[in-house]
């Protein structure tokens, strides 16, 4: 695999669409601009933010930034014991 | 919901102080009510997170306000108390002072708190009350429709002040922490904004460290959180958020106005509230130690007695000294005063009621007895007297042009003069007592003794009333053997 050497990211965001209210401030708390408002709707008719599925930094500002208790859960990497 | 990768754990997730779903709404629990981009959304989540990682969930009261965040009790997952619109700090006073392990919040926007609440939180504060408050101020009133708030800024429009609010029209914008700031109590005040990530990670060590002074009993602590309302605002959540930063910064500058929880001390507990049992002794409503004579038996009995003179003849004083005697032969009674806002020399009276019937009205409109005490008393009730009935005069005759109405008994007496005699002429009110005792036979002398020393507690004064009571009484003997004649 060519991607063997590439650093696996810090951090991973899963947001729950269904509770997302589409807002957008995730978006702009995003420092490696990596969230973005989807094009589809979800059922309440928001726009769900959505991560793009790479580059996230583990930072939690979109959590913080995020007024719905639940819709964004954020992920950091575990420390291995370097391979 | 994507597939977590593996070798990634969970950093930041739905606090533990939210209840699990929002029961609330049929579908939709795990969402708050708030519109997207709402500022109370960000504000529960890091009381939430606060909460969660002091560890007080199961100590955490909260109290919420009337407004946009009325369903707070709805979120958090721990005590919850409603208030009445602006009420929040005087009924976390009372939550904390009853529960004093019990770590109380409350919750207001600036509707509630600095509006029509404006006494509570000023008075909470000045008592330097263990609580902590959480002001969401977003310059606006959000659920009734946008109207103007004590915090609208200048030039802001609203529904009521749609040409934008003017400082000569409509005051200035109130700012809540610095004039908490004037107060010598509070321990910790800080305004935070929520306008950008930076501010709020600000916010939410702030919101902990009010929560924190708390725990340690330090005192009164409130966060005034600068907070966007895109929906009144009728902006975009990005766009609400770049005029908190923007906007509302310049008028209500963050920062913290109090910070003396380094030298605070903690505060003592407050002391245990009285036992149910000790309170007659303390207020002192101790049943008085006395017994009716066993042949005492009032019979129909309905008193209506009215005292009337001016202030400082002691006429509430007789009123009492009636009405206490008539609860100490377990009679119904009632005592009413009426008097103008002067202590001495406006006109008083007392309407005093004794029945052995339960007592509908403690008013007296028709007296059985009127005790005047001067002549504008006398010519203002006479004609109310009763058939049957007395009025007892501070004189030797009535004024010429006074009649009592038919059927009604007359007793004239000079009784301040006669308490002349006893060197203290404010007893003239007992010595009216004395002469009404011995002119109707109503109540027992051993009641009115007793009631006596219920009501006069200083040794001198009590002799003093005890001989101007018999003086009254040889002054209606008198009299009633005349009458006789």
């Amino acid at each position: 695999m060519t991607q063997a050497n590439v650093q696996p990211d810090r951090g991973y965001v899963t947001i729950n669409a269904e509770e997302c209210k589409g807002c957008g401030l995730c978006v702009e708390a995003c420092v490696p601009r990596v969230l973005a408002l989807a094009a589809h709707l979800n059922h309440q008719g928001y726009h769900p933010a959505e991560y793009a599925g790479s580059g996230c930094n583990g930072c939690g500002l979109c959590f913080h930034c995020c007024p719905e208790p639940g819709a964004i859960t954020v992920y950091k990497l575990a420390r291995v014991a370097a391979a | 919901m994507a597939e977590v990768p593996t070798g990634y754990t969970v950093l930041h997730e739905r606090p533990k102080a939210f209840y699990d779903t929002f029961e609330r709404k049929g579908d939709l629990q795990g969402q708050t009510h708030y519109c997207p981009g709402c500022g109370h959304g960000l504000a529960h989540k890091m009381i939430a997170r606060a909460i969660d990682e002091l560890g007080i969930q199961d100590r955490v009261v909260a109290v919420s306000p009337v407004g946009c965040a009325v369903f707070t009790y709805y979120y958090f997952d721990t005590g919850n108390v409603q208030a009445a619109h602006g009420r929040a700090p005087a009924v976390a006073t009372a939550v904390k002072r009853s529960r004093p392990e019990a770590i109380v919040f409350s919750y207001q926007g600036d509707g509630d708190l600095a509006a029509i609440g404006t006494a509570e939180i000023l008075h909470a504060a000045n008592r330097g009350e263990n609580i902590t408050v959480f002001f969401v101020n977003n310059a606006v009133y959000g659920m009734t429709g946008g109207q103007m708030a004590p915090t609208t800024m200048l030039g802001q429009k609203t529904t009521t002040s749609p040409l934008g609010r003017d400082a000569f029209n409509e005051g200035y914008p109130l700012h809540v922490c610095e004039l908490l700031a004037a107060l010598e109590a509070p321990v910790y005040l800080e305004r935070v904004a929520l306008g950008n990530a930076k501010q709020v990670m600000a916010a939410s060590r702030a919101i902990k460290k009010a929560l924190t002074n708390q725990v340690k009993g330090l005192g009164f602590s409130l966060v005034e959180i600068l907070s966007p309302c895109p929906t009144i605002w009728k902006m975009n959540p990005a766009k609400a958020q770049e005029r908190v930063r923007e906007e509302m910064v310049k008028v209500f500058p963050p920062g913290v106005y109090r910070d003396r929880t380094a030298e605070a001390q903690t505060r003592p507990a407050p002391p245990p509230p009285p036992r149910l049992e000790e309170l007659p002794r303390l207020l002192d409503l101790e049943a008085h130690d006395f017994t009716p004579a066993a042949d005492f038996q009032p019979g129909a009995l309905d008193l209506r007695i009215k005292v009337a003179g001016f202030g400082g003849q002691g006429v509430l004083m007789l009123g009492e000294v009636l009405a206490e005697a008539g609860l100490l032969l377990n009679l119904d009674v009632s005592w009413l005063p009426s008097y103008g806002p002067e202590m001495r020399s406006g006109t008083s009276n007392c309407h005093v009621r004794i029945s052995n019937r339960t007592i509908a009205s403690p008013l007296v409109a028709r007296p059985t007895m009127l005790l005047a005490m001067n002549e504008p008393s006398l010519r203002k009730f006479v004609a109310d007297v009763d058939k049957g009935g007395w009025v007892l005069y501070n004189a030797r005759s009535l004024p010429a042009d006074v009649k009592a109405p038919e059927g009604v008994h007359v007793m004239c007496v000079p009784f301040t003069e006669l308490a002349d005699t006893l060197g203290e002429p404010r007893a003239g009110n007992i010595v009216m007592l004395g002469a009404l005792l011995e002119a109707s036979g109503i109540l027992s002398r051993e009641a009115i003794d007793r009631a006596l020393e219920i009501h006069v507690r200083s040794a001198r004064w009590l002799e003093l009333d005890r001989r101007a009571l018999e003086l009254g009484r040889d002054a209606a003997r008198k009299e009633l053997a005349y009458a006789c004649v």
